[in-house]
């Protein structure tokens, strides 16, 4: 049994912290945070350059051609890092999306474009509140033009394209949604900024107003395709999760270390130990999790719906507890712009919602759960 | 990454699946894949007698104590082997309980510390389960805080004179041997005046009172000593030097790997997937939903972190310390789960007994046993410490009592 991540995967985590800690240090991170830009642009480009972008996208398109795992050790370094990049839209989502139903050409046009830097995507499903469903959505296609609002959009303001889930029918079943690739650099699409309670990653709202729309993948599919995306997606952003999670453990930990209060280090006072060691143990359990996840995802394996959502909900569990205890082992200087503790407090919560949140991924396990029970 | 086996990993599975099929107890199996904390037994037959006959059994063929050395009553297996067997051993392993202190502290304490003629003598029956022995550490006055222990031994001659109480003893009534932690000397601070024994548990002077629990049960004993002679060759490393000796010990009863903590999970999941509530089947309640794939991840995630263990194993490392986290997770976890069971169950949740509750009262069983969980082995909190201190690097607690001589140290809290 070699349940672990190989030698040369290890070796690429180990390359992108490296590369991540020197091209992304917090104070990268804060510029974005601060509103100076709307993202990392030159970090995109180094990712671009070490082929991180296109690390699972065939070589034929324009990507490394390694695969599902080499992307889930990178996606964690990317969540440690906090990385101020569109890389979840543009890589797990987007990206995801055409390879699970682009037509050749349309792999041709866009995954050489994501692998290289040059295009940013995103999909865009969500319409106002709720979690991901079919009868959420009402954005419609009709003779190749597409026509309402979608909110929020992950980096909607400064992606080049999106993939849009829309209504192509009326007969109140999943197949009555059908996916489009929309430029949204075309005319009849109106994008406006949104604020993030994570500043370090965009949202956005997309009216589209009789916006040309090229089919992906066949009409009526496009739920399907949508929760084979969110599956894919949610063992990639757990990853990303853990690497936040674990970082959050070791600023807790090293102030823990340095602080002293009552003529001791605050790691001495068993309140402060047991609430780290806590904290341990959700990241532990969201880890092991996650590397089931990434083993349904890298085989494809019929477990994977079950294995991606567990991981989800640990992953999210996982990083939204030591991101907050984090803060409150600080103490008051936890609760100050200047520490870096409400980044990772406020990436954790973002991102424990925009796959859809904790309740939509519970309700998906128990009932992927019953239906392996039931076979 | 993969789930596999290595070629030999294979043939010794296949190997040990083999004899399994062929030996195993197969009429008890169902009754022990059924059982659950706080309710293992079986009809009709003395479960410590079908565990000692399965034990000897597996003995007899090289099956028991895999990981021991031949001469010492195993089969000299790597770890992985180890883990293998217990994966294919599945319910027939829970027989295995009496025999877990003695096969996983006692043995390898002898191991390390007593002579050759003692080890050729005493481990091979103690490994085909013809001898069952018992651990004697803790004590009224030492729990969590072993070093606080007040059992005196006095040298006289050759021999030790023993006096004094220990407490939460497994299996003390059924035992033959038992390992005894002692304090030889008082005059100096706590962890220095301490020595380590094993003793014939049917010596003169040694009485054994069983504990009835909170669960009403009685798993565990106190054990009286009166003036208990032990010969001096029968001490386990040097005079004085018991904390280091049991500290052997207890690093042994953490190392286990593969045998799965119970989390009460499964059961659960079953019971919502056959309990009608009043609008339905539990199953499709979303708040039913919300609070099973809380604790579903919880199950999965301490499955796959010991998987991660014994890959390290598979590919000849030691584990990580990822493997600390079981017990404190399921303690705890496994309290919620009946407690919430019993909630589903509404007003009849209260009814105990096999006849009158539901599901024969398994969850009544489990709820009423786990606070035991959560105390014995090691506490929560002690848990806790042990991850902050040796996983995360925080300092250890400052200790009041450090360098006091162990007679100067008080006693009560409250005068």
């Amino acid at each position: 049994m070699n349940f672990d991540f190989s030698d040369e995967q290890k070796q690429m985590r180990d390359e992108a912290r490296k590369f991540l800690s020197e091209q992304c240090p917090p104070k990268a991170v804060r510029e974005v945070l601060d509103g100076k830009a709307p993202y990392d642009k030159a970090l995109w480009k180094g990712l671009a350059e070490m082929g991180f972008l296109g690390v699972a996208i065939p070589e034929q398109f324009g990507g490394a051609g390694a695969g599902h795992l080499e992307l889930c050790v990178i996606a964690e370094e990317m969540g440690r890092a906090l990385a101020p990049v569109p890389f979840s839209s543009t890589v797990y989502l987007a990206a995801e999306a055409i390879l699970i139903a682009g037509s050749d050409a349309q792999k041709q046009k866009w995954l050489p474009k994501i692998a290289s830097g040059d295009a940013i995507g995103t999909l865009a499903l969500f319409e106002g509140k709720g979690n991901p469903s079919p009868k959420a959505i009402n954005v419609t296609a009709n003779g190749g033009v597409l026509n309402g609002v979608k909110k929020p959009v992950a980096d909607g303001a400064i992606a080049d394209f999106a993939v849009v889930a829309a209504r192509t029918g009326s007969s109140g079943r999943e197949s009555d949604i059908s996916l489009f690739i929309v430029d949204l650099k075309a005319g009849g699409v109106e994008v406006k900024s949104l604020t993030n309670i994570d500043l370090t990653r965009g949202q956005a709202e997309i009216t589209f107003k009789d916006a040309k729309a090229e089919p992906l993948g066949a009409a009526g599919e496009g739920w399907s395709v949508i929760t084979q995306v969110l599956d894919r997606a949610a063992v990639l952003t757990a990853f990303e999760q853990v690497g936040g999670a674990d970082r959050a453990l070791e600023m807790g930990r090293d102030y823990a270390l340095d602080r002293i209060a009552f003529g001791r280090p605050i790691g001495s006072f068993q309140a402060v130990k047991h609430m780290l060691a806590d904290m341990y143990v959700s990241a532990t359990l969201a880890r092991s999790n996650c590397y089931y996840g990434a083993w349904a995802l890298s085989t494809n394996a019929g477990e994977l719906p079950e294995a991606a959502a567990a991981a989800r909900i640990s992953a999210t569990q996982a990083f939204q507890h030591c991101a907050k205890n984090n803060i409150q082992v600080h103490g008051g200087m936890g609760f100050t712009w200047e520490f870096d503790c409400h980044m990772y407090y406020r990436r954790a919560n973002a991102v424990a919602l925009g796959l859809g949140s904790l309740s939509y991924w519970e309700d998906a396990l128990i009932d992927r759960m019953r239906k392996k029970n039931a076979a | 990454m993969n789930f596999d086996d290595t070629p030999q990993e294979a043939a010794f599975r296949a190997e040990a699946k083999a004899w399994i099929a062929a030996n195993a107890p197969k009429q008890y199996e169902d009754e022990l894949r059924k059982a659950s904390l706080g309710r293992v037994a079986l009809k009709g037959a003395n479960i410590l007698e079908v565990a000692k006959a399965w034990q000897k059994k597996k003995a007899d063929a090289g099956w028991a104590c895999l990981h021991w050395p031949k001469d010492y009553g195993g089969r000299g297996a790597s770890p992985i082997e180890r883990v293998i067997w217990q994966q294919e051993e599945g319910p027939f392993g829970r027989l295995s309980s009496m025999f877990i202190i003695g096969h996983g502290m006692c043995g390898p304490t002898m191991m390390a510390f007593a002579g050759e003629e003692q080890k050729r003598k005493y481990l091979p029956p103690l490994a085909s389960g013809e001898k069952v022995w018992c651990q004697l550490f803790s004590e009224p006055a030492g729990g969590s805080d072993v070093a606080g222990l007040r059992t005196r031994a006095e040298k006289q001659g050759d021999e030790w004179v023993i006096n004094g109480q220990k407490i939460w003893t497994s299996g003390a009534h059924y035992s033959d041997y038992g390992i005894l932690l002692t304090r030889t000397d008082p005059d100096v601070a706590k962890h220095k005046g301490l020595t380590m024994f094993f003793l014939d548990m049917k010596s003169p002077g040694v009485e054994v009172r069983p504990i009835k629990q909170a669960n009403g049960a009685s798993d565990f004993n106190e054990v009286y000593f009166t003036d208990v002679r032990i010969p001096d060759s029968q001490r386990l490393g040097n005079v004085n030097d018991g904390w280091n000796v049991s500290l052997t010990t207890l690093m042994n009863e953490r190392m286990s790997i593969g045998a799965g903590v119970s989390t009460g999970f499964p059961e659960l999941f079953d019971f919502c997937n056959s309990l009608m509530l009043e609008d339905g089947p539990a199953i499709e309640n979303r708040a039913v939903r919300a609070k099973l794939a809380n604790w579903a991840v919880k199950a999965s995630g301490l499955k796959y972190t010991s998987m991660r263990a014994i890959s390290a194993l598979s590919r000849g490392e030691r584990p990580g310390p990822e493997n600390s986290i079981g017990k404190l997770v399921a303690g705890s976890m496994i309290q919620d789960v009946a407690t919430y069971a019993l909630d589903l169950q509404g007003a009849a949740g209260a009814l105990n007994g096999p006849e009158d509750a539901e599901v024969a009262g398994k969850f009544q069983a489990m709820l009423l046993r786990a606070p035991g969980t959560r105390v014995e082995g090691g506490t929560d909190e002690i848990m806790r410490n042990i991850i902050a201190e040796r996983v995360l690097g925080l300092p250890g607690d400052i200790r009041v009592d450090k360098d006091v001589p162990f007679n100067k140290i008080p006693t009560k809290g409250r005068a």
